[in-house]
């Protein structure tokens, strides 16, 4: 049910209403707004009418309908569900920094500005990069600012030959799209049987078109790239640049750095590998980190630490924070937002990179591997169909459903929803789809053994149902707010409105 | 669901079909659209356009994912199914009768040595994990 749908005309809470109320603006109160006349409106928006009590009421059941990380496992592969430590909000959320604005002087916002610095500062440690811009608000922008950066750079020095970024199969979606954002033609390369790029295909299709390579390590199908020192010398003696995406980082922070590996430019989801709230699409935040190379084109505006102009109480430790603009970046690739970011977001995770410590950064990826593993070995025990059992896995991996699917005609959508009614949120399935039925697994580093083993008996279960009772599990779920969707209708019918715009 | 033997096949599942006419059909084969799931979305090449063999020229989109449908041959696009922009569902129902566009190829021994039904079978068999 919409909040719409509780609307009634004139409603009120009449017995708590305040005793004194004020008629806002509109040409009938005579009140001297400034705007035109022409452009005030004389119709009501359409708005609900509904009581404070109505909306909380509203509100709250529809928060209880929710699966989230706060109330469930969830185990959704390429998307670092990790629980959001209670403290990195209390602490972003300090009433000076939420009242803060945009526009307010750097003058008055030094502290805010030192915490963007230091985060700028841990993330090139942790990447082993040389510079970072906290700027792209999302992965998705992130990739973009990162392909940008490669162009500006390959511009910069009139070689324009370069027409072709080299993707993976393997790749998020998002790869090729931003390579062809960006004006790139997309050079799509196999995998071979251990999951690895094609290395025979990766140097035929390399050469002095070649911008640059984007590539997931460790990759979608959840195993870490070996020979990415081979992959980095074909890439950069063909003079292009590397490319990280940075969505499967939980698995080696403070292990290994992209840096090291030979990457140029990469971007790093914050909001999962650093711990803040996120899915239903944001707020992301998708800092880049660049090598020494890419400096200059680094999107605006970034954080710098100088000398106080003169020494004051607000240069605090005798240093001053100021935004760096395009005087003094003028190859910049630009800006990505009106501000600075999504600041609520990087304060986050600042807080967290902070908890952690340079020193215990490594726990992440110990424990998401950990879990990960003994995720893996448990349901290649229980007799499920690892993609890669011969490799030890990364943060994630993948299970297929193939022989399920074939003896009962059971699919992984099936076994997904029936998940719902174990109380377990499903893995990613059908990603990546060079895996038939398959299901992507990340468990992350904050989740117990016994939500592990409790996993894999209601797989388990779910299997024997399968066999027993097949309707039941097409039909599921069973115990959720609504059955199974239609999603080829939504789809086909995309129908958004509450009502039609008059 | 077994691929007809009267069609020719390629590697990447689009099937074709030689009309009367000299020219050619194209559509989807029935791994393809079992693999992609329900269809909501089908992008079909303009008319008159030159197409080089295996290059890009329609999508297909389903709930799972979006696919790029190749040029079987070189030739010239000559009409489309516009039916499947409304009912892009009819790729599921009968891959092999949902035709999305048809190409009169530059030169028809392409067409011949395109995969038969038995070759391109044991292409998908090699794909099963």
């Amino acid at each position: 049910m919409l909040i719409f749908e509780r609307s009634h005309p004139g409603r009120r809470n009449a017995a708590q209403a305040p005793h004194h109320s004020v008629v806002i603006g509109g040409p009938s109160t005579g009140l001297r707004t400034g705007i035109p006349a022409v452009l005030l409106r004389e119709d009501r928006p359409l708005l609900p009418e509904a009581s404070e009590m109505d909306v909380v009421r509203h509100y709250t059941r529809l928060s209880q309908k929710n699966f989230s990380i706060d109330t469930h496992f969830y185990p959704l592969g390429s998307c670092t569900m990790k629980y959001n430590p209670r403290a990195c909000n209390t602490l972003a959320m300090l009433p000076n920094f939420l009242a803060r604005h945009p526009l307010a002087p750097e003058a008055s916002g030094q502290g805010v500005l030192a915490c963007l610095y230091d985060l700028q500062e841990i993330l090139k440690d942790v990447s082993g990069m040389a510079g970072v811009s906290l700027m792209p608000m999302a992965g998705a922008q992130g990739e973009f600012a990162g392909i940008a950066m490669i162009r500006a750079y390959h511009d910069a020095r009139n070689d324009m030959a370069r027409t072709e970024i080299i993707v993976p199969d393997a790749a998020h979606g998002t790869n090729p799209a931003t390579a062809v954002m960006c004006g790139y033609t997309v050079k799509e390369i196999p995998t071979d049987a251990n999951g690895d790029v094609d290395l025979d295909a990766l140097r035929a299709a390399t050469g002095p078109q070649t911008a640059g390579l984007m590539l997931t390590n460790p990759s979608t199908l959840g195993v870490f790239e070996k020979r990415i020192a081979d992959i980095q010398k074909i890439i950069h003696d063909a003079g292009g640049l590397l490319y990280y995406d940075g969505a499967n980082l939980n698995a080696i922070l403070g292990k290994v750095k992209p840096g090291d590996m030979g990457f140029d430019v990469i971007h790093m989801n914050l909001h999962k590998t650093f711990s803040t709230p996120h899915g239903g699409g944001g707020p992301g935040a998708g800092a880049v980190g660049v090598a020494q190379r890419l400096l200059p084109f680094l999107p605006l505006p970034v954080v710098a630490k100088e000398p106080p102009p003169q020494p004051s109480p607000a240069s605090e430790g005798g240093s001053h924070y100021r935004y760096l603009t395009e005087a003094d970046l003028p190859q910049s690739i630009g800006r990505l937002s009106a501000f600075s970011g999504n600041i609520g977001i990087l304060l986050r995770a600042y807080v967290y990179a902070r908890m952690l410590g340079a020193e215990g950064m490594h726990r992440v990826a110990e424990f998401a591997t950990l879990n990960a593993n003994y995720l893996m070995a448990e349901l290649h025990k229980a007799g499920f169909t690892v993609a890669f059992p011969q490799r030890r896995a990364s943060h994630e991996f993948i299970v297929s459903m193939k022989p399920l699917k074939d003896a009962t005609g059971i699919s992984a959508m099936d076994v997904a929803k029936r998940l719902l009614d174990k109380g377990y949120h499903p893995p990613t399935t059908y990603f990546p789809m060079l895996v038939p039925e398959c299901l992507l697994i990340e468990p992350t580093e904050t989740e117990s053994k016994e939500t592990l083993d409790g996993f894999v008996a209601a797989l388990k279960e779910i299997r024997d149902e399968a066999h027993a009772a097949p309707e039941l599990v097409k039909g599921a779920p069973h115990t959720m707010p609504v059955r199974r969707l239609d999603d080829v209708k939504a789809a086909r019918e995309l129908d958004l409105a509450w009502k039609p715009a008059v | 669901m077994s691929n007809p033997n009267n069609l020719k096949y390629t590697a990447s599942h689009e099937w074709v079909r030689s009309e009367a006419d000299g020219t050619i059909s194209i559509g989807i084969t029935q791994h393809a659209q079992e693999l992609l799931g329900d269809m909501v979305f089908v992008e079909t090449p303009a008319v008159g356009r030159k197409l080089k063999a295996k290059e890009e020229c329609a999508v297909v989109e389903s709930v799972k994912a979006a696919a790029d449908v190749y040029a079987p041959v070189s030739g010239e696009v000559v009409a489309v199914n516009s039916e499947l922009d409304s009912a892009p569902e009819k790729i599921n129902d009968d891959p092999y009768a949902a035709w999305m566009f048809k190409m009169k190829p530059d030169n028809a021994a392409d067409v011949a040595a395109l995969m038969d039904a038995a070759a391109y079978q044991a292409v998908v068999d090699s794909e099963a994990h």
